[in-house]
């Protein structure tokens, strides 16, 4: 694996190494004081052409965590501003000799094209509406946490399935490793002939939710509603919004999960956030360890 | 000087001709169409086991000239056109400036005479500075020279302006040209929506975005009358509004583009901008309907869309690549091997589509083989195949997705008014 532009071409042998070592790094970097400093003498860099808090600072730290060397680039601040192509910035950071580019941007497609360029790794950040392999990596490593198996799951998606790329890396992720996808959302947030990717779809939430064991809400951006795609946010809330009502039609045991960051009272009520099935907490930090994980098996091959 | 093709299958459909004969051109026209003539000063050229057919007529082709030279220009775009049999070309006149004035009308027909290699004609346009709001001076341009009016690359937003067009180049017995599309439907789409489009996570670009759009122009030309023109057409939804306008009467021809019954939008797969267009590319039901409307005729004509970019405008981001792809050089291949080949339509029928016809819709005398008409002619082989590479195309635009394709339907000579313009020589 050179790159890991998407979870679309990578098999579930190859997820399945990921999380191991994704679990191990847990427990020996995280969690124990046990250094590692495989990525030592590395460089990592990560080009952000959208904003992030989360993914960003969890790539930053986790190539630390390893020992790697990283610098930033925002793209308001660099050359990107001045109106360099993308080819020409994967150009220039190619021949500043980075061994690792993350790079996040509002294009479906833009890692890809960046990966032509350059003999770095390319790990995608999130693109468009396309993929955002490492959140949907994070997403497994939680379930199979809490769970103890991802194989024979139902997972319910819930929401602006349209615009997620996190749906769209989780339905192959999930598929890969075995599991059931159930998508829901307002009709105008789905895409165009969705069930060809093997995923049952609903519009009424209550029954995607209905025994699954894991739900997950998707961000929505209220730009969204701006533009049509629903009348109010109260209204999303009443028919698409995860709350105590709806969780319990799911199985006793289910987890909650959102990629963040949550509106909340919107895609999940403040009770469900904050209660005792979510595990939104725990995948933040299970962020840290697939980075940890791609990162490293990225710097090996 | 005289030119004598020998034993080539002369396909003329204006005069239901398909016979293995001998043709003489001298003078720039066509002499004599018979078996074994005999002209002992001509120039012999064999054609046996090739088709003889009058030279290609596209009806849609993108010259960027003037102001977009870096793309193409009428020099390398009558260059394509003639390795790919097209003897005739109407321009479309998104230029920069755009031919919406009778000087530039002429510039760019003086400047495919000096080059000299085919007929470039070209379209005006049908608003002032196709900004869509007044008609631009089309009395003028249609003296000047123009062959239709046309805001190709955008739509004629306003329904309003749509009706007086069309009422307006009637008086001028000139056809109105529609890229019809509805604006609103696109919403900033770049690909068809579908499966591919939600796979890739790109903006999807409804069918009904053109099918309302044609089902608007053709109403509007069912009340006013006048030449409506439908470019481009990709839909079964467009095709079946054209063909229910047909029946009732309404003066509507249409085109499609080779790559409208070639391939789908799986070819975007990989975000593969040689494969981003505008109509985008569809799936297998619009091919099947496209080949359906070739076949009884709801589509009258095979234009091209030739679309030259620079490769700095196709290696990007795929919603923010260019649209377009360069056809000049593949239509003919294409059409034989996907069309022909496949037993879709006859050979007679290509040419009927590719050059009868469309020399027809804007009332210029070519495609056809009659004997004193002007020797406008292609000689191809539909049996020996040859693969595309784009790094030899003669465009400056190497935009296209059939690099690697192995077609049947070699070009190998093209005479424009007597004289031969392009000559196959690695043959």
């Amino acid at each position: 694996m050179k790159d890991l532009l998407g979870l679309k071409d990578v098999s579930g042998q190859e997820i399945r190494r990921i999380l191991d070592e994704a679990f191990r790094l847990k427990k020996e970097v995280l969690e124990g004081s046990k250094k590692d400093s495989c990525l030592s003498g590395k460089s990592v860099i990560t080009l952000f052409y959208e904003n992030s808090t989360r993914t960003r600072l969890s790539f930053e730290l986790a190539s630390k965590y390893l020992g790697a060397t990283a610098a930033n680039i925002a793209a308001s601040g660099s050359s990107v501003a001045k109106g360099e192509t993308l080819i020409d910035t994967a150009k220039t950071i190619d021949r500043m000799a980075a061994d690792i580019v993350i790079i996040r941007h509002s294009a479906s497609g833009a890692p890809h094209l960046i990966s032509r360029y350059t003999k770095a790794a390319v790990v995608n950040a999130g693109d468009g509406m396309h993929e955002h392999p490492t959140q949907a990596l994070l997403d497994l490593m939680t379930m199979q946490e809490k769970k103890g198996r991802i194989e024979g799951l139902r997972v319910a998606i819930v929401g602006d399935v349209k615009h997620s790329r996190v749906a769209r890396s989780n339905i192959y992720g999930l598929h890969k490793m075995g599991a059931e996808v159930v998508l829901a959302g307002p009709s105008t947030l789905m895409p165009a002939d969705l069930e060809a990717m093997g995923v049952k779809t609903y519009c009424d939430v209550d029954r995607a939710v209905y025994g699954a064991d894991v739900v997950m809400g998707l961000r929505i951006q209220l730009e969204r509603q701006k533009k049509g795609l629903f009348p109010t946010v109260r209204e999303y809330h009443k028919f698409f919004g995860i709350d105590e009502r709806r969780l319990k039609l799911a199985a006793p045991d289910a987890i909650v999960m959102h990629p963040g960051p949550v509106n909340r009272g919107v895609e999940l009520s403040a009770d469900v956030i904050d209660g005792p099935q979510s595990v939104i907490c725990d995948q933040v930090t299970n962020g840290v360890c697939i980075r940890m994980a791609v990162l490293k098996m990225l710097a090996e091959r | 000087m005289s030119l004598l093709i020998k034993n080539g299958l002369v396909i003329d459909p204006q005069n239901h001709t398909e016979a293995v004969m001998d043709l003489l051109i001298d003078g720039g026209v066509i002499k004599k169409a018979e078996p074994e003539i005999v002209a002992p000063d001509a120039e012999v050229y064999d054609a046996s086991g090739k088709v003889v057919a009058p030279g290609l007529v596209d009806l849609h082709v993108h010259f960027r000239e003037p102001g977009l030279e870096y793309k193409e220009d009428i020099t390398s775009g009558s260059h394509a056109a003639a390795k790919g049999g097209v003897t005739t070309v109407v321009c479309m006149p998104n230029t920069k400036p755009v031919v919406d004035n009778a000087a530039l009308v002429k510039y760019v027909i003086n400047r495919g005479k000096e080059v000299g290699l085919i007929n470039v004609l070209t379209a005006g346009c049908i608003s002032k500075g196709q900004k869509g709001a007044e008609l631009s001076e089309i009395g003028e341009l249609a003296a000047a020279g123009a062959v239709a009016v046309s805001d190709d690359g955008r739509p004629v937003v306003s329904s309003s302006l749509m009706r007086k067009a069309l009422e307006y180049a009637k008086m001028f017995d000139i056809p109105v040209f529609s890229h019809s599309e509805d604006l609103e439907l696109v919403d900033n789409g770049s690909m068809n929506e579908g499966y591919m489009s939600t796979v890739l996570g790109l903006r999807g670009i409804p069918k009904a975005a053109e099918s309302v759009a044609v089902s608007r122009d053709v109403l509007i030309a069912k009340q006013v009358g006048g030449r409506l023109h439908v470019c481009h057409v990709s839909t079964r939804d467009s095709i079946e509004a054209i063909r229910a306008a047909k029946k009732c009467g309404v003066h509507v021809t249409a085109e499609t583009a080779p790559h409208y019954f070639t391939l789908t939008d799986r070819a975007c797969d990989g975000f593969n901008t040689n494969a981003k267009m505008n109509p985008p590319l569809r799936d297998e039901d619009d091919i099947a309907a496209v080949i359906e409307g070739l076949q009884d005729g709801t589509i009258d004509a095979i234009a091209t869309d030739h679309a030259p970019h620079h490769r700095d405008e196709k290696e990007l981001e795929f919603e923010q690549a260019s649209n377009g792809i360069v056809g000049l050089e593949t239509s003919l291949g294409l059409g034989v091997t996907y069309l022909v080949k496949t037993g879709k339509l006859t050979l007679c029928q290509l040419i009927e589509k590719m050059s009868t016809v469309p020399a027809q819709i804007i009332g210029f005398d070519r495609g056809t083989l009659g004997i004193g008409k002007i020797a406008d002619i292609v000689v191809f082989d539909p049996d020996a195949t040859y693969t595309v590479d784009v790094s030899k195309f003669e465009s400056k635009g190497k935009n296209s997705p059939y690099d690697g394709f192995q077609l049947y339907g070699r070009v190998d000579m093209t005479i424009t008014g007597g004289k031969i313009v392009y000559r196959n020589t690695e043959y």
